[in-house]
């Protein structure tokens, strides 16, 4: 006969003020098998642990339930602390009242009654659970971080410093991310470049740091510490080993006329380049899609100019598989497009532009130099209209959230304006001025008091072009909702933040989770915030939600410090929920018929063929058998087994049909 | 309504719904992570080629599919999730007990 404990916990209000806990304890009293039942405010704080561990030992239970909160909240807890009063931590299970029946419950009998059944079926699992051990796993010290941003690159640079081997992925030719396209930055003003630059030579001069450039992942298989990652690197059509990055190619390619990306279309760029002059590493790529000799398959001239020969047209892309231990996601963000604004003329108006077009033409590294010229006649702008929230906080435009950057960056924009424009005056219509940071509040005031920019709390309606100017139609919503038309050179439009392209995708090759925006998803609002559900795998930066670099520089070295501290582990050790095929003793061996239709039902590939051999050495039987290190437990194989040969501990059949009758 | 923990809706062996029924529940939710989401690489769409069989032979077998849902909700979608409980709880009230399980099943189950 089992003894079993059950403890049931107020959680404060949580619970107690729906479920009535003192009589769910006296209640499960009369569950057989259940020799001790107690409640408490919180189970969960030391005394509360401490006074579980007593009625172990005291009552020799040999099974406990806690009726609290979810089981991803404490379970580690609760286990730990039954395994340090004695018990098998597996002998410890969760109800979780708290989720399950006082949060979406009203507070009444019925409440109070669910509560006490749903003890009760935890009890009757507990009646059927056996002790487990945890499996110990190797764990390789090798990280890998996805996204070569200002987010990427601090991660990188912190696990090296720690003395661990990284390997920096960025899909792009360059490292560097959006903070390499931006003039200033907000609320100190300092050079976005001459802050970013210095990082990025570190990162790639680091002797624990492996760049790969112009690489994407394409596949990840494994677990936490053993991570198998296959990495494309993109063909760049030239030798990297031979090129110096002389910039000879460059200088000769005749097709110069492609619109440039990193100065977001407002510059051109040749067939064969590199990103921006200090990019790392400072290597060209060859863009096919553009190049004359891949169109017409004459040309070469970069390859007879070359004078280290390192031009390779006959170069194709190299699939790499690495062994790492953790990975670190810095995918970071992209910005609504201009063209997805109707009323704003669906971005056919040259001079309505958004936020990172005119970081380009305000960077002295920019297209214009850093002279302020509108794009369409080069015409320095008189008048420029700074919209915030274009996007963001609209459900029309499927962005109910705030991107956060945007009054920040709308205030720097105004500033570099009137700063490189003297004479010229600048709009900014705004939603709320939400500027909460250090110093944040103090640059917005400096906009609005120093630099003489106009604040206009209202929407813009309409933009139309007259006579070579931007009719902006808007509305003063602090002066009663009155009308404001103002002739306009130029717009920027502070359009939304989103989720970067393909995170989607990437979030599944890596089964992490994402919210229904594109941004991975954390393990926990507040207490983990760089982790993600799946072990193994961190989070840094605008990839989770939209940040500014502050943020983004923090949450990296937060990330940074948990892979440091997974790596200070010789050996991992997992949770023991994995499956096993049933073995007896000879001449019946397994209710294992071999079928092997769990094989292919298994993502992991943890099932193998074991042959079971006679004495003479003659194979009777081909049997499964499951490699507890790669089994991640999930379970698919107990459930396509014909024969119910395979149970998976901790979720057993036994288990869960006691649970079930119990209901 | 009360939930039964898995790991993953792939460990599901749709014997279970049948048993919850048979022991007195009068409507089921099956529940996992979304097509091509799954936290387990691959589990949810071998637990929705069962369902997809499991679903026709009930059919074929006269049981009442009101009874019973199949429905993707993620961990990220709270809200989702409510709604859903709320709507089915709501059907299988307006439906009553199910008391006619019993004789489709016959003795089978015994």
């Amino acid at each position: 006969m089992s003894r079993i404990g059950v403890f049931t916990c107020h959680c404060g209000e949580n619970i107690g003020a729906t479920v009535d806990c003192v009589k769910v304890a006296e209640m499960c009293k009369d569950i057989p098998g259940v020799v001790h039942s107690v409640e408490y405010k919180y189970m969960c704080s030391d005394p509360g642990q401490r006074q579980m561990q007593e009625a172990i030992k005291e009552h020799k239970l040999d099974g406990v339930v806690v009726a609290a909160c979810s089981p991803r909240m404490h379970e580690p807890t609760f286990r730990r602390a039954a395994g340090d009063a004695g018990i098998n931590p597996y002998m410890c299970e969760m109800a979780n009242l708290r989720e399950h029946c006082s949060w979406v419950h009203e507070k009444g009998e019925a409440t109070t009654q669910k509560a006490a059944d749903l003890i009760r079926v935890l009890v009757e699992k507990v009646k059927h659970n056996e002790p487990l051990h945890p499996i110990k796993v190797p764990v390789t010290r090798t990280a890998m971080v996805i996204g070569g941003g200002v987010g990427g690159i601090q991660v990188a640079l912190d696990i090296a410093n720690g003395g661990h081997k990284v390997v920096l992925v960025e899909k792009s030719p360059s490292i560097g991310g959006h903070m390499s396209q931006l003039s200033e930055t907000f609320p100190t003003l300092d050079c976005s470049q001459c802050i970013l630059t210095p990082r990025m030579v570190e990162a790639a001069q680091h002797p624990n740091i492996t760049l790969m450039t112009y690489s994407e992942v394409e596949k990840v298989d494994g677990f936490i510490g053993n991570f198998k990652v296959t990495v494309r690197k993109k063909a760049r059509k030239l030798d990297e080993h031979l090129c110096t990055g002389c910039g000879l190619c460059i200088q000769k390619c005749p097709n110069k006329k492609i619109s440039d990306e990193f100065n977001e279309g407002l510059g051109t760029r040749t067939a064969i380049y590199v990103p921006f002059p200090q990019a790392v590493p400072n290597k060209p790529v060859i863009d096919t899609l553009n190049c004359t000799y891949y169109k017409t398959g004459k040309c070469k001239v970069c390859e007879k100019m070359c004078p280290t020969n390192a031009i390779r047209f006959d170069q194709e892309d190299e699939l790499v598989t690495l062994d790492i231990g953790a990975i670190v996601l810095a995918t970071g963000f992209k910005l609504m497009k201009t063209d997805a604004f109707p009323e704003y003329g669906y971005g056919k108006h040259k001079d309505i532009i958004d936020g990172m077009q005119f970081e380009r033409l305000a960077s002295a590294s920019g297209p214009t130099s850093g002279v302020m010229k509108r794009p369409s006649d080069g015409r320095s702008p008189e008048t420029v209209v700074f919209i915030a929230c274009s996007g963001s906080r609209d459900r029309a435009k499927g962005v109910p959230y705030c991107s956060k950057i945007c009054c920040m960056y709308t205030a720097k924009h105004a500033m570099l304006y009137k700063h490189k424009v003297h004479s010229g005056k600048a709009y900014v219509f705004y939603m709320d001025i939400r500027a909460a940071g250090k110093d944040y509040d103090e640059f917005v005031r400096r906009a609005i008091e120093e630099d003489e920019v106009k604040y206009i709390r209202g929407r813009v309606s309409k933009i139309y072009e007259e006579d070579g100017k931007l009719i902006v139609m808007g509305a003063d919503t602090l002066m009663g909702g009155e009308p404001v038309v103002i002739k306009a050179d130029m717009v920027v439009l502070a359009t939304a933040v989103q989720s970067n392209d393909r995170s989607e995708e990437l979030a599944q090759t890596l089964h992490v989770s994402y919210d229904s925006y594109g941004f991975f998803a954390e393990a926990h609002p507040k207490l983990r915030p760089v982790e993600t559900n799946t072990a193994g795998i961190f989070l840094a930066g605008a990839c989770q939600a939209p940040r500014d670099i502050p943020e983004t520089v923090a949450q990296a070295s937060g990330a940074a410090a948990k892979v440091v501290g997974l790596f200070s582990n010789e050996e991992l050790t997992r949770e023991p929920i994995v499956a096993v095929v049933n073995r007896q003793a000879a001449p019946v061996y397994s209710t294992c018929v071999g079928c092997f239709i769990c094989q292919g039902a298994c993502p992991y590939q943890a099932i193998e063929q074991e042959e079971i051999m006679a004495r003479s050495g003659e194979v009777i039987m081909t049997l499964a058998r499951i490699n507890p290190g790669l089994c991640q437990g999930c379970g698919t194989c107990v459930a396509t087994c014909r024969t119910k040969a395979i149970d998976l501990q901790g979720f057993s059949n036994e288990q869960l049909y006691a649970e079930l009758m119990t209901l | 309504m009360r939930v039964l923990r898995v790991p993953c809706t792939g460990r599901i062996d749709y014997m279970m719904v049948l048993k919850a029924l048979h022991k007195g529940a009068d409507g089921v939710i099956v529940s996992g992570c979304h097509p091509n989401d799954c936290h387990y690489t691959s589990g949810n769409y071998h637990a929705r080629r069962r369902w997809m069989v499991f679903k026709k032979m009930m059919e074929v077998m006269g049981v009442d599919m009101r009874r019973i849902t199949f429905s993707w909700v993620s961990a990220a979608e709270g809200a989702r999730w409510a709604q859903l409980v709320n709507e089915v709880t709501d059907q299988v009230r307006a439906l009553g007990p199910y008391t006619e399980f019993r004789q489709v099943i016959g003795a089978g189950i015994e």
